[in-house]
């Protein structure tokens, strides 16, 4: 029974099997030669978390990448949200009492690479979900606030969402207007948000507001809200369309006389800015995840064309220019990474940095901008079709030198926090 | 022997990776394996979820992953019990002799196992991605003198007997074993699950025994002598032909037809 051939023929029955579940050719042979965890000094079980998520994302999520791109829509998110609920990896800072995974902002990381690896835009929305709303919820909410929201959260139930930035208030956020006045047991919202990501499918949102808005200084009178979909006079205005990030949801919120009850203010009256800007440094780290994992993508697409693409009766990538855009990219993606797992894994042993923080997102977005037009230059005229993924990195990439604050204001951050050692 | 209180044994090979571009060692004695990225042999992660199928409908109690081979098979067998095994057993074959290491060593250190731990079922992927023997299953059960119910598309538990579906050139064979036995996993089997994090965390607290051949009595002598290890020939070009008795002509030039 053991024929040769029919080895054969149930080897490749075997082989389509997995290609037709999402083994997309060009990463042949790629994955290892280009990153390497022993050098990046990953723990067994990192290693293993890694390797689940490439394979996850390999099946469930690469076959659909490029059309979320060119659709502006993710269609099947909610179910694709629930098997990452299943895997452990939404709760992935939450305590196990509330069903998530107990881990640390290395895993988190980790995790965020992986899915920005395969598409930036679900990965971004992986972040916003899983960082910007779900942690700030675990570090800052209340016994029965947790208890109310996480679960679903952590499930994949409901898609979470966190909005800070207005029209007229993005890097300066403390100017922000949308107003939050005391009636009874209810605040009532009135004002709008601007370019708050996942907005268009969040269930549960996290909101800041002016509770005090003559406070001097503007920033000791903002409190954080609990905002569920559905709470009257709470509405969003249309899905906005962005140069990349293309399928992660973007829209304004508009609040008209949305009432929020009391019990839904997070973390204490008009001290939001606290919960705001410690949630932004932890919020830099685990977004840094995000170009960690487009450079890698342009890797694992440049890399197998340098040494398939043929000039002047040559693989391209035996050029010597061609080798120098190589370990040009590798070597800004490979210093990235080794500044953002360790600044992980100090915040992880409790040592939070906010200049370090900022300074990984600074640092790896822009190099993730830099590495993807190196990408597009690698595969020439395919790189700039888009029958080729290449755009759509430059694309995602730049997003991450605007969001989650500007590469101006993380040079502030950096800046200041020498200036003050020196007042 | 009580249904609920089998023990079931899993052999995991770790072999290069499936979507790893292999390459043929320059003296031709084998494959590059230094720096290559390796995980759990495909059949092998199906035999794996199989057994933990069996253990979560209460059929068998404890799942024992084993593999042979270097040092880094650990993490194979941290795969399988993240999958969900009880626990995991490494023999330790140095490099050295794991370049000889061949079906025949593989099942005389299974079959040593097997017996030591009361094993009722052991299951094996049916061939490995790397040397496509196809042999472990097969020999491992001779040796035993156990029934074997290879190529399994399904497998039932019932009683002491196994009803096993394998996929034959035909179609699909029923076989009954009686228990003990070795079951070798085909494709259609089942779909192995992930992963998952909380499951990767819980697998760090699980035991991998680790035993030498010689603790089992095996000895590892080479006892196959490869030759050459050579590429596959480069596919040639094609021809375009202009009409069919031009396609005709050259296909029985080339004594095709």
């Amino acid at each position: 029974m053991a024929a040769a051939a029919l080895i054969g023929k149930r080897v490749s029955g075997w082989a389509r099997h997995r290609a037709c579940r999402g083994l997309s050719l060009v990463r042949r042979g790629c994955a290892g030669d280009s990153l390497d965890d022993a050098v990046n000094g990953l723990s067994t079980e990192q290693q293993q978390l890694r390797q689940t998520m490439i394979k996850f994302c390999q099946e469930h999520l690469a076959p659909k990448a490029q059309e979320i791109d060119q659709q502006n829509e993710f269609k099947g998110m909610r179910d694709f949200w629930k098997k990452l609920g299943e895997l452990g990896v939404l709760g992935i800072t939450a305590p196990a009492e509330y069903g998530g995974s107990g881990m640390g902002y290395l895993d988190h990381v980790l995790v965020m690479e992986e899915i920005s690896r395969v598409s930036a835009a679900v990965g971004l929305s992986y972040g916003a979900h899983s960082n910007l709303c779900i942690n700030q919820l675990v570090r800052n909410g209340n016994e029965a606030q947790k208890e109310k929201y996480l679960p679903k959260l952590i499930s994949g139930e409901h898609v979470g969402a966190l909005a800070m930035s207005e029209a007229n208030a993005g890097s300066d956020v403390v100017s922000m207007k949308l107003k939050a006045d005391k009636q009874g047991d209810y605040y009532v919202l009135n004002g709008n948000k601007f370019w708050i990501t996942n907005g268009p499918d969040a269930d549960v949102l996290i909101v800041y507001a002016k509770t005090n808005p003559s406070s001097v200084p503007a920033s000791q009178g903002i409190t954080a809200f609990i905002v569920e979909k559905g709470m009257p006079g709470f509405s969003t205005a249309q899905k906005l369309d962005k140069l990349g990030m293309r399928g992660s949801n973007t829209c304004e919120l508009i609040f008209e006389d949305c009432k929020i009850p009391v019990a839904n203010v997070l973390g204490h009256l008009n001290k939001g800015v606290y919960v705001l800007m410690s949630g932004l440094d932890l919020e830099r780290l685990v977004l840094c995840g995000g170009p960690l994992g487009i450079m890698q993508a342009v890797l694992d697409h440049a890399l197998p064309y340098l040494h398939v693409r043929e000039a002047f009766g040559q693989k391209i990538g035996h050029f010597q220019l061609m080798q120098g855009k190589m370990a040009d990219m590798y070597t800004r993606l490979t210093a990235c990474r080794q500044y953002a797992y360790n600044v992980a894994k100090a915040c992880d042993q409790g040592h939070f940095s906010a200049k370090d923080c900022a300074g990984v997102i600074l640092y790896s977005a822009e190099c993730a901008t830099q590495v993807a037009l190196d990408g597009i230059q690698c595969l020439g005229g395919n790189g700039y079709i888009n029958d080729y993924p290449m755009g759509r990195f430059l694309r995602d990439a730049k997003l991450y030198e605007i969001g989650a604050g500007t590469s101006e204001v993380r040079r502030i951050v950096i800046g200041r926090s020498f200036n003050s050692a020196f007042k | 022997m009580a249904a609920s209180g089998l023990r079931a044994m899993v052999g995991v090979k770790r072999v290069i990776d499936y979507a790893v571009k292999v390459r043929v060692k320059p003296d031709k004695t084998g494959v590059v394996t230094d720096g290559v990225k390796h995980s759990m042999n495909p059949f092998c992660e199906i035999a794996v979820e199989e057994a933990v199928r069996l253990k979560e409908k209460k059929l068998v109690s404890e799942v024992v992953a084993v593999s042979c081979g270097p040092q880094q098979c650990q993490e194979t067998i941290r795969t399988a019990l993240a999958m969900g095994a009880d626990r995991g057993m490494h023999v330790e074959v140095p490099a050295g002799d794991y370049e000889h290491l061949s079906p025949f060593h593989v099942s005389k250190i299974l079959a040593a196992l097997a017996k030591k731990e009361g094993v009722d079922l052991l299951l094996l992927g049916k061939q490995a991605i790397d040397d496509d023997c196809n042999q472990t299953g097969q020999m491992t059960a001779a040796f035993l003198d156990w029934p074997q119910g290879t190529f399994a598309s399904e497998v039932t538990v019932d009683g002491d007997w196994l009803k096993v579906e394998r996929e034959v050139d035909g179609g699909l064979e029923t076989v009954r074993l009686k228990l003990p036995a070795v079951v070798t996993a085909d494709l259609r089997l089942n779909e192995p699950r992930y992963a998952t994090l909380p499951n990767i965390m819980k697998a760090k607290k699980k035991k991998v025994e680790v035993v030498k051949p010689s603790d089992l009595g095996v000895d590892l002598a080479p006892r196959v002598k490869t030759l050459s290890v050579d590429d596959p020939p480069q596919r040639k070009s094609g021809v375009k032909v202009e009409t069919v008795d031009d396609l005709v002509a050259k296909l029985k030039e080339s004594g095709r037809i």
